[in-house]
């Protein structure tokens, strides 16, 4: 498994970049996540994240899109205008958790 | 005597009363199932039937006749559980208690999830395939149409048979060179995820395919409504896609019994173990089939080959002991591909379809991930061993599980 040196830490990412040490994260670490990939965290986007977080803990899995807004409660347009194009994979990369599996 | 009672008699809760009708002994276990049809039907078949190229009486049979003996069949739709007392209450408000109940209840396209879909041009320039009405309703729209722009649109996944929107698309190709009408035809395929299908080799490999027949694909579109006035498809990030003649696999839902008792996600799938398909909410519920949330596709083969499992796994847990053999996610999908061929993939929760032969490594003789004649004809011929051999639980020479041995995996994927 590849891994990453970020804010002098090594951490644990898959070939995609999404981290494979869920516990690995801190919103440090998330902030520097979101520069990668061009987002500018506001307190929304924050709001979102820490869903994402403690869903996953309660869970074992990233919340899909549909989740994110029937049980966190941001619209699907939200997560569009705050991770723009592709909201479910950056959520998750930013939110240091595994791409959420809607995909099989 | 113990109750074992079964929701749904598709695929999945057909062949569970069958095998559980022979392993559970009669003077211990009455076996009820629920189902609300009075007919199966073989699913695969609506794709062909869209194309005018299935007789009806092929893909539809009575449900009492693929029950076995010593299986009591309750006509009825179920309207909720009551976990506490261990009963299921019927739409018509009849109780049925169990002691294990089964949930096989599978999933339905529901058109009405999403703004535009569901209203007045369903049927007129809006279709489907995956309901027996709606194949037919868009067999009799293919058959006399005159040709401009046809889309065919996934909404979100998971859905059930995940190819069959690709198939359609190769398939449309085919039916519309036949009619010397290809030229008045622009076929575009739209799908929520990154490309054609959901693991990256065959998604390349399909991918290559639809290319090849000259069908445009627009990825990563995640739909927002349907303009019923300008006929396009309006995604969350504005892009629009126009269509004359929109072929859509609607969002695929569980049962709401489902989502009301507590034991499903926010699809209604219930939410179980993926290697026994016992609910993690509840030791006497287990689920099988599309109903479950298990990350593998929704496919008749999951049911066929959980089921190779699942007696065991059910008799161990009724003892308390751990399954011996877990289910692996373990799927087979035939690929119509048009033109008399057809493609197979084989893969499980761990490994995408690779290259190979199947069902006997390096011997076949299908061959895996690869366009051949030999292929679609098995398709064809699957039709039969699901009537006789697939449902009854009769032994298919096929693993539960995959093997990876015969398998090569592109050196670039």
């Amino acid at each position: 498994m590849p891994t990453q040196n970020m804010l002098g830490r090594e951490i644990h990412v898959d070939d995609e970049g999404f981290l494979t040490e869920p516990d690995e994260w801190d919103e440090a670490l998330g902030a520097e996540l979101a520069k990668q990939i061009d987002i500018e965290m506001t307190d929304r986007h924050w709001e979102v994240v820490r869903f994402l977080r403690a869903d996953f803990s309660e869970r074992g899995e990233t919340a899909t899109t549909r989740r994110v807004d029937s049980v966190g409660g941001f619209s699907v347009k939200e997560q569009f205008a705050l991770f723009p194009k592709k909201p479910a994979k950056k959520m998750a990369y930013v939110a240091g958790l595994p791409k959420p599996h809607g995909c099989v | 005597m113990k109750r074992l009672v079964i929701l749904g008699a598709g695929t999945a809760g057909t062949i569970a009363a069958n095998k559980m009708r022979r392993k559970l002994k009669k003077d211990e276990w009455d076996i009820t199932i629920v189902e609300q049809a009075p007919l199966h039907d073989y699913q695969p078949g609506y794709l062909f039937m869209a194309f005018g190229r299935q007789r009806i009486r092929q893909i539809r049979r009575p449900v009492p006749r693929l029950l076995p003996r010593g299986v009591t069949l309750i006509s009825g739709s179920v309207e909720s559980l009551n976990r506490d007392e261990k009963t299921v209450v019927l739409a018509d408000q009849t109780v049925v208690p169990y002691d294990y109940l089964v949930i096989a209840t599978g999933v339905s396209p529901r058109p009405d999830q999403t703004p535009g879909m569901g209203g007045g041009q369903w049927g007129k320039s809006i279709h489907s395939f995956y309901t027996f009405d709606d194949a037919l309703a868009l067999k009799e729209k293919l058959a006399t149409w005159e040709g401009g722009r046809l889309v065919m649109h996934v909404t979100e996944m998971p859905i059930k048979c995940p190819v069959a929107p690709l198939e359609f698309s190769l398939l449309a190709d085919s039916f519309f060179r036949r009619r010397g009408m290809r030229d008045k035809v622009s076929i575009t395929f739209v799908t929520p995820l990154p490309g054609a299908f959901t693991r990256p080799i065959a998604a390349a490999t399909l991918g290559d395919l639809l290319g090849s027949r000259d069908i445009a694909v627009e990825p990563d579109f995640m739909i927002e409504r349907i303009d019923e006035d300008t006929h396009a498809l309006v995604s969350y990030d504005e892009r629009e896609v126009p269509f004359d003649l929109l072929v859509t696999v609607p969002v695929n839902m569980g049962a709401d019994f489902v989502g009301l008792s507590g034991l499903g996600d926010d699809l209604n799938l219930v939410e179980v173990d993926k290697g026994t398909m016992l609910s993690t909410k509840d030791d006497s519920i287990f689920a099988l089939g599309d109903a479950t949330n298990i990350p593998t596709s929704k496919a008749g083969a999951v049911a066929h080959f959980q089921m190779d499992l699942f007696v065991d796994i059910f008799l161990r847990h009724l003892a308390g002991k751990e399954a011996e053999e877990e289910y692996d996610g373990h799927a087979i999908c035939f690929v119509e591909s048009g033109g008399g061929k057809g493609l197979l993939l084989d893969f499980n929760y761990e490994t995408e379809p690779l290259p190979g032969s199947f069902p006997f490594p390096l011997i076949g003789p299908l061959r895996l991930l690869k366009e051949s004649r030999i292929n679609h004809w098995s398709k064809l011929a699957f039709r039969y061993v699901y009537w006789m051999l697939l449902l009854p639980g009769r032994y298919i020479p096929m693993s539960a599980h995959l093997s990876l041995w015969g398998k090569k995996r592109p050196k670039t994927a």
